[in-house]
């Protein structure tokens, strides 16, 4: 009799792990692991200046005043142009918008920002990801919420669509 | 017309199968004396399949090699520039592609199967081919109603949009199709599995059949892993050659059920025991073969090795597990218990040193299925966890030590039952060296528990692997023997290989400025100078190292911290340095803020040996392949002379003469 019963162990253990597995299929999966840093305090940093026309970008910029938008972006990356219409809105609704360009170069940031506008006040150069790595993005664009006295409120990975301006312009109020 | 004729070679061969499962079912209810008439349909329909099914990937390929671009698929995944090979591999670098040639394998093996096997009774040929066909079936569907390969494009495409140069790498092209013929090979034991269960043939004839199917997926699969294991350790420039990662153990599950497979098999072709447990295990092992399918396509798991997942197929994959392996496992509850118990035999015989070997893999196949899925347990309640190597190396280290120590010994073991006594020296023998190995290792340092343990293990191994050697006629060993030998002897260098880089590596991380140096080992490694390099789609910041070995000339080495575009990634491009007796692995980090770069240099001593161990004990399946083939051949040939003898003597006698 317990052999009897034993031949039926493995059907249970398949059936267990199919039902287990069916059901984590129907789940949404959220790829994106958001970063450990939101209610931190940005880490201390000091960029030059991506290309001649503006400013680079340390931490004390972003300190005092109202809460800004921080966007990691790069001329090479095509999200980015998508994204640019959207963050022309954002700067026309009074926010300020400063960026970080990751590996990227003077001519190449200067001719993106020719052709898709500039929506930035400064623009820091991060040749190697060290700032991007430090304040926990993994990709571009990726767009922060940062509160007047420095402190990460939001995260927003991938480029900003349209429906989200309204979205960030609410994390801004929070912000502040 | 290319991809039509393809479809409708797919479509016809789709049909065959529905066939093959019909007439073979026939076969089955026919019963021993009065064959079905349907039955006699079984063999041609699985023939015509495999070839309507080659002719479909032909096409296929075909289609990719003058860059057909009018096809969905070529478009999408090929380009007019792209390298020829790069071409004609690109047809299973994707989704469909690679369905396809899944489907066109097992066509090809159950063709094979039905026109050369004629071993088995009629009836469980008939059972077999009709699973076959049933397993087919769902593939076939998979492929003609979610992932047509030949789908076309209402408007042909201009240009592919495949020009990917991080998948133009030859051992990507040929990875996959190995582990897939090598899951498709386990297809057939399953079924033949299930054939002889359905109608209670679960015996000799039946495992001498499935042997050289078991061991064909199992040489495959071994080199598979094998060329796998290398190209993480090369590609992710982490510097280890295994990580437990979801995608690297749903190749291993397959081999892990494949090994104990492939000696339960044998026990039952020699012995005629084991008969249930082998049975089992014919089901576990295509079981993981599709586990492994599902896992990988399906995204349910995080994993390190990027695949284009869709939850959808992924649905479909677990649709067509559910009900081949659930109905395998309804049938096997079933009908199990009606098959009588094989021979019995001692615990100290060479039977019961293969149980427990069949019981420690299992357990150890238990360990990684359990660390593997237990993220997708925790994650159904919101918990996201992932198990690493602190899990899955001593967990899997409590079975693989008992199970190497009766492998040592396993084999000198008489069938049935043996005495202790007649294998002393040897096991004293063994014994001694182990001992004596960890001993001296010991004395020269303190090293890490589990890399001491074996590194005596893979002496004691190396030797005891030669020891069934021992007085015979070395000219008149069987060559099935001499693969056993060398794939024992593979495990014993693949061991020695890993425990010599967990027990020795050096690893130096140093911040270098150019012209400086680094000792590591006894290399001394020069920074020359820093260069920026460009790729077709990538730049890279690329280090120029000199290495020096003593006074010898130095050898240049250029890692490469690699940044691509399109897609956005970056990698980092180790260099390797490769010596008899080991390898420097050098990796370039981030640049500090005083100009000085970051180093990642290590010496693995015996690394290598991890994977010619790989290759040993794929060398060994294969010898073992061409000694039992050549066996039966053998056997076949004598007992046609036989007959042909026979018939003589009964036409000169003029009365019936009795078979032996």
């Amino acid at each position: 009799m317990a052999r009897r019963l034993a031949l039926w162990v493995p059907l249970g253990l398949f059936a267990f792990f199919a039902g287990l597995a069916a059901y984590m299929l129907t789940q949404d999966k959220d790829q994106f692991v958001e970063s450990a840093m939101i209610g931190q305090p940005l880490p201390d940093f000091a960029l030059q200046p991506a290309f001649a026309g503006l400013p680079g970008l340390a931490r004390a910029d972003l300190v005092g005043g109202k809460p800004r938008l921080l966007n990691i972006w790069a001329s090479w990356c095509l999200p980015c142009i998508a994204e640019a219409p959207q963050l022309e809105a954002l700067k026309a609704r009074g926010v300020e918008i400063v960026g970080i360009a990751i590996r990227d170069r003077p001519e190449d940031v200067a001719a993106f920002l020719a052709r898709h506008g500039n929506p930035y006040s400064r623009i820091g150069a991060d040749p190697i990801s060290e700032v991007q790595l430090a304040i926990g993005s993994s990709g571009v664009p990726e767009t922060f919420v940062i509160d007047a006295k420095g402190v990460i409120r939001y995260q927003h990975i991938g480029d900003i669509r349209p429906e989200h301006v309204p979205l960030l312009l609410k994390e801004l109020e929070k912000a502040k | 017309m290319i991809a039509e004729i393809g479809l409708a070679a797919l479509w016809l061969a789709a049909a065959l199968a529905a066939l093959q499962l019909v007439a073979g079912a026939a076969a089955l209810r026919g019963g021993e004396g009065a064959a079905s008439p349907l039955a006699l349909y079984a063999r041609p329909a699985a023939v015509v399949q495999a070839l309507l099914a080659s002719l479909a990937f032909a096409m296929l390929l075909y289609a990719f090699a003058v860059t057909d671009l009018s096809i969905k698929l070529v478009a999408t995944n090929s380009h007019s520039m792209k390298p020829f090979i790069y071409k004609l591999t690109g047809t299973w670098g994707n989704h469909e592609g690679s369905m396809l040639l899944w489907v066109t394998v097992l066509a090809v093996s159950g063709g094979l199967l039905a026109a050369f096997e004629r071993r088995l009774p009629e009836r469980t040929l008939g059972a077999t081919l009709a699973v076959q066909g049933f397993v087919a079936l769902g593939f076939y569907a998979f492929l003609l109603l979610s992932s047509n390969p030949f789908e076309r494009l209402p408007v042909p495409a201009a240009e592919g949009s495949g020009l990917n140069p991080l998948l133009q790498d030859i051992g990507l092209a040929f990875h996959p199709p190995t582990l897939y013929a090598g899951y498709v090979g386990l297809s057939v034991a399953f079924s033949l599995a299930m054939g002889a269960l359905l109608t209670r043939a679960v015996g000799p004839a039946f495992a001498r059949v499935m042997r050289p199917w078991v061991l064909g997926a199992w040489v495959l699969l071994t080199l598979g892993i094998t060329a796998g294991s290398y190209w993480a350790y090369y590609e992710l420039g982490w510097g280890g050659w295994w990580f437990w990662d979801p995608v690297e153990n749903a190749s291993l599950m397959p081999w892990l059920a494949a090994t104990a497979l492939l000696h339960s098999v044998s026990v039952l072709a020699a012995r005629d025991a084991l008969r249930t447990w082998t049975i089992m295990l014919g089901v576990l092992a295509f079981s993981m073969s599709m586990l492994g399918t599902f896992l990988v396509r399906s995204g349910v798991l995080t994993s390190v090795h990027a695949f284009a997942v869709d939850p959808e197929r992924g649905a479909f994959i677990l649709g067509l597990l559910a009900l081949y392996i659930g109905g395998a496992f309804a049938i096997f509850a079933l009908r199990a218990g009606a098959v009588a118990e094989g021979k019995r035999f001692a615990a100290l015989s060479r039977e019961g040193a293969l149980v427990f070997n069949n019981v420690m893999l299992s357990a150890i196949l238990g360990i990684v299925l359990l660390g593997t899925l237990y993220p997708l347990l925790t994650e159904a309640f919101d918990v996201r966890v992932s198990v690493g190597p602190p899990y899955f190396n001593p967990a899997s280290a409590i079975f693989a030590v008992p199970m190497l120590l009766v492998m040592a010994v396993g084999p000198l073991l008489r069938w049935r039952a043996d005495r202790p006594e007649r294998i002393q020296f040897e096991v004293m023998l063994v014994a001694a060296l182990i001992i004596g190995v960890i001993a001296a290792v010991s004395f020269f340092g303190s090293f890490p528990f589990l890399p001491l343990l074996g590194l005596g293990l893979a002496a004691g191994l190396g030797v005891a692997a030669f020891l069934p050697l021992r007085g015979r006629r070395l000219a008149r060993v069987p060559v099935a023997t001499w693969g056993m030998v060398l794939a024992h002897f593979g495990v014993a260098v693949a061991l020695f290989g890993m425990a010599s880089e967990g027990a020795f590596t050096k690893e130096r991380l140093a911040a270098v400025a150019p012209g400086g140096s680094v000792e590591v080992g006894d290399f001394a490694v020069t920074l020359e100078r820093v260069v920026p390099v460009a790729g077709p789609n990538w730049t890279a910041i690329e280090a120029r190292l000199a290495v020096r070995q003593g006074d010898g000339a130095p050898v240049i080495l250029t890692p490469q911290a690699r940044n691509f575009w399109s897609p956005p990634q970056s990698t980092s491009e180790s260099a390797l340095l490769t010596r008899w007796n080991g390898q420097l692995y050098a990796v370039i980090g981030n640049q500090a803020a005083d100009g000085r770069w970051q180093l990642r240099l290590w010496w693995k001593p015996f690394v290598t040996f991890i994977w010619y161990g790989g290759m040993l004990i794929a060398l060994g399946g294969v010898l073992a392949i061409a000694g039992r083939v050549r066996v039966d051949l053998k056997r076949r040939m004598a007992r046609r002379q036989g007959a042909a003898r026979r018939a003589d003597l009964e036409a000169l006698a003029g009365a019936p003469v009795p078979a032996e």
